[in-house]
């Protein structure tokens, strides 16, 4: 392809800026194959059919555009919870913030070490999750990451774990540019939960690869800080193996812009995943896309995705999800439905629900409704003496409510039910 | 349909005669008539030569050439969940006509070659001005249905334009209205469905060859409905015909379209464009079935259908409903899309469309709410079944100004058979709060339990299957007009006929 078009002008730039990491030969591979594919399908742009909605230009652009620091009085997230914490700042792990790595059942390593010993479990997982999941969709922001991320963990799960693992991403530099990139592997009959908190950096770009095995349990809640200027983009891979479970939560309040990409394969039968979201976004600059590819290639199996979004003040939401169920995926229950409620008359809510259907004997639905709050409902608290604002933010929480119940743990989805009341009531003044 | 699987309680008779019944196309036949061709291929000169054969005024010929001139930088889109080889454009031939067409157009139908007349004939579609349903003697009040047949690139011949004139409506091919009309013509052709609008729409409009005109003055509530009924003949041509209904305030039209093509192992192109126009408190019906040769069971021949219809919503309460019931064609890529552009005008789109053998389909709608309290509807009924694969692609989108806007989708598909495909691609573009938009879509199967109660009440599982699928497809068929309705029920029958299994 000509050097002319700006997309592989971009991706040119991008692996130009980052240091190829230095490994064993198997994640060499691994990263070089990563950085061929991204400069094959160049770095993404507007107009790409996947980029409709979002502009990808603050994620791609160099140098990194700077992100004002936020500073609350709240405590930190998951702060309640009997947890091994791991802190990351600006995207660097930090020993001395963190728990020792050590938890029952599984072996805690850091990408460093694990990329650089020459057998490792990980060659297995580590950028082969991400390569499976750039088909048919391209996914350049992952295939960067995969190509020069150094930081991160390894992560091994043998048996149910007694707490969980609680990522903390700090964001200290207001030009920070943050590339993390994870490998999980949860054997036969494990059981893990992951946690994830913060902003992370002024810019944020993470890889998450989880191999759930047979009768294997995944369960992932995260809530992506409230700096107003921070860029992110994640990417979750899942795979699910025969009776598994997966289920993933993302909060998001605040953030200029944030992308959440999620994928995942169901490769065994009688398998779960839900995927689900709640985000509530506050002004002109606020822009929240989830976009969520999940592919069906085994019998039995259900999908959830559950996505939710408050808007105002000019504020956009995006929803894209898909899913996909090959021939041989018969009796597929899958099920999605995402939702807008747009506070004021400025704020748009953009959705492309897509169902792609191969197989004959499969229960698929999706719905997406937009609109305002419920006047019926308003005007009934209201002449009962709810102040209306009151009202309002009651009426927001039932509604990101629904959710939030897709979280299985209720200790986890009560605090972001709290915290998410309290941020509300402090708005209000 | 090689692998029936023979059910217990099924004659092995039933299911040879199931299968012997699988891609038959009643409408294959071929017209045995003098045909005059344009030369093969696609140049300047053909635009020329198209637009002298229809002694089109020169702004027309230049509109046409501006056409051709953006079409050769343009790309064929490549976005739609269909798979077809190549298209060679310079392998059709953009014109083609009856030489009894040639030298002197027939003064009436009267004058018309019988083998034509006897063509429409043998489709059902009555050209003489009577009565319509054969060996019933239709009371004077009876519904009429006007027709404007048209046969490869040409018009035959109108039914009822004195009466239609006596009303003030003008109904006549395009060709013929660019003579007798052509300020009517020059002042809305390309106002809603531009020039050089996509690549298909774009190559229309350079090579369009005929299609129907509709004019309904203010206040007028067309007496019949109109139809046109398209009929491509001719080998390896293509067919770019042009419809233009203008609908002035306070006027109502229920307009009819029927196509059908003969039985061939080559794909034939078929490149439409629709253009509605539709002032304050006016209303437009637009009503398709299209049955175009959907190819064999092996996907050998078959038209490739791809359409632009838009209407336009301009006046405040302007009204439009498109139906269609899409059973024919190799590959469709159709969107009839509404721009609600009046306050309080309303769109509706409902959709039937059945997939067999290697059919494939990308159809669906667009709903551009751009004034207050403007109303939208959409229910699409996709089935597949055989090989094929049916895609819902939809667009609605709520403007900032667009207060109030309301939209309702409902798109299911049903799927019988494991080797099909049915898949949805919704867009929902949504910019201001007042606005309510609610989207559902199903997939599922056609159900074991309402199969089993058809089959336990004596009906053949064929009979059962389409008693099912008319069942699922009923929103969409209360929608179409009386005589089409019926033609429909009978067609998505016949659509999946050789299906079970």
């Amino acid at each position: 392809m000509a050097v002319t078009n700006p997309k592989f002008e971009a991706s040119e730039a991008l692996l130009a800026a980052y240091t190829t990491p230095v490994g064993a030969a198997w994640a060499t591979e691994a990263r070089a194959k990563a950085a061929a594919h991204l400069r094959a399908i160049g770095a993404p742009s507007k107009r790409d059919e996947y980029w409709k909605y979002t502009n990808p230009a603050a994620l791609t652009e160099l140098p990194t555009p700077s992100a004002a620091l936020f500073t609350s009085d709240e405590a930190p997230m998951f702060d309640a919870i009997d947890r091994v914490k791991v802190v990351f700042v600006d995207g660097v792990l930090d020993a001395a913030q963190s728990d020792d790595l050590s938890l029952d059942g599984v072996e805690i390593e850091t990408l460093a070490e694990a990329t650089s010993k020459d057998i490792h479990w990980a060659k297995e997982l580590f950028g082969v999750l991400e390569a499976n999941g750039q088909n048919p969709v391209d996914r350049p922001l992952a295939s960067l990451n995969t190509a020069v991320a150094t930081e991160g963990l390894v992560i091994h799960v043998k048996a149910e774990t007694a707490k969980p693992l609680a990522l903390r991403y700090i964001h200290t530099s207001e030009s920070s540019d943050a590339m993390v990139h994870h490998v999980i592997k949860v054997e036969e009959g494990a059981k893990f939960t992951l946690l994830e908190s913060g902003p992370g950096a002024a810019r944020f770009n993470s890889v998450l690869e989880v191999d759930v095995a047979d009768n294997a349990e995944f369960h992932h809640v995260r809530t992506q800080g409230r700096d107003h200027e921070r860029k992110t983009a994640t990417h979750m891979y899942g795979r699910l193996g025969k009776e598994s479970i997966y289920r993933s939560f993302t909060m998001t309040v605040n953030g200029m812009l944030t992308r959440n990409e999620s994928v995942l394969e169901f490769t065994g039968d009688d398998a779960q995943a839900t995927v689900g979201g709640a985000s509530a976004g506050d002004g002109k600059d606020f822009h929240h896309d989830d976009t969520v590819f999940v592919t069906h290639d085994s019998v039995n199996c259900e999908s959830r995705q559950v996505f939710k979004k408050v808007l105002r003040n000019g504020a956009t939401g995006v929803f894209q999800g898909k899913i996909l169920v090959k021939a041989d995926a018969q009796k597929t229950d899958g099920y999605q439905i995402s939702q807008g409620l747009l506070l004021d008359d400025d704020s748009n809510f953009l959705a492309k629900p897509e169902l792609e259907i191969y197989a004959d004997d499969v229960a698929c639905s999706h719905g997406s409704t937009v609109g305002a709050i419920d006047e019926d409902a308003m005007f009934y608290m209201t002449s009962r003496g709810v102040p209306k604002a009151q009202a309002q933010d009651m009426l927001v929480l039932a509604f990101l409510g629904e959710a939030i119940d897709e979280i299985d743990n209720t200790d986890l989805a009560d605090d972001i039910h709290a915290r998410l009341a309290a941020w509300m009531e402090r708005r209000r003044g | 349909m090689s692998d029936v699987i023979v059910k217990e309680g099924v004659e092995a008779e039933t299911v040879e005669a199931v299968q012997a019944l699988g891609g038959k196309y009643k409408y294959g036949f071929e017209t045995d008539i003098e045909i005059e061709y344009a030369p093969l291929g696609l140049t300047e000169d053909i635009v020329r030569l198209i637009s002298e054969k229809n002694e089109e005024p020169e702004w027309m010929l230049e509109w046409r050439l501006e056409a051709y001139k953006r079409w050769l930088q343009m790309e064929e889109p490549d976005w739609a969940m269909v798979d077809y080889p190549k298209i060679d454009f310079q392998d059709i031939y953009y014109y083609a006509r009856p030489k009894s067409m040639a030298e002197e157009k027939p003064k009436s139908l009267d004058d018309v070659d019988p083998k034509l007349l006897e063509t429409y004939a043998k489709l059902g579609i009555p050209l003489k001005e009577q009565a319509l349903l054969a060996g019933v003697e239709a009371p004077e009040e009876e519904r009429k249905v006007a027709v404007d047949a048209v046969f490869d690139s040409v018009s035959v011949g109108t039914t009822f334009q004195e009466e239609l004139k006596k009303a003030g409506v003008i109904f006549m091919s395009i060709s013929e209205a660019l003579k007798e009309h052509p300020d009517l013509v020059k002042k809305y052709i390309g106002s809603v469905v531009p020039q050089s609008d996509n690549f298909y729409a774009t190559l229309n409009s350079a090579v369009f060859s005929d299609g129907s005109f509709v004019y309904i003055p203010e206040g007028v509530k067309c007496p019949m409905e109109l139809s046109t009924y398209f009929r491509i003949n001719a080998e390896n041509t293509g067919q770019f015909e042009r419809t233009l209904i203008i609908a002035e305030k306070g006027s109502y039209v229920s307009y009819l379209e029927g196509c059908t093509a003969p039985q061939r192992d080559v794909a034939q192109l078929h490149a439409a464009v629709v253009e509605l126009v539709i002032q304050e408190d006016a209303e437009i019906k637009y009503s398709t079935v299209q049955n175009w040769y959907p190819g064999d069971e092996d996907g050998k021949g078959g038209i490739y259908n791809f359409v632009t219809k838009r209407a336009d919503c301009r006046g405040d309460r302007a009204k439009v409903m498109w139906t269609q019931v899409e059973t024919g064609s190799a590959v469709t890529w159709k969107y009839p899309s509404c721009i609600l552009r009046g306050d309080d005008s309303q769109g509706e789109f409902y959709s039937i469309a059945i997939a067999n053998n290697m059919q494939q389909a990308d159809t669906g709608t667009k709903m551009i709410h751009l004034g207050k309290n403007t109303k939208s509807r959409i229910v699409s009924k996709g089935i597949s079944a055989g090989k094929a694969q049916n895609t819902y692609r939809g667009l609605v989108s709520m403007h900032p100004k667009a207060k109030d806007g309301r939209n309702y989708t409902q798109c299911d598909s049903l799927l019988i058979g494991d080797k099909c495909g049915a898949h949805t691609v919704p867009y929902i573009e949504v910019k201001n709060n007042s606005a309510r938009v609610e989207h559902e879509a199903t997939t599922s199967k056609v159900d074991d339990e309402q199969l089993f109660y058809c089959r336990q009440r004596g009906m053949d599982e064929e009979e059962a299957v389409a008693l099912v699928v008319n069942g699922f497809c009923k929103e969409v068929l209360q929608a179409l007009p009386m005589e089409f309705a019926m033609e429909a029920q009978a067609l998505v029958a016949i659509s999946l006929e050789g299906s079970v299994g």
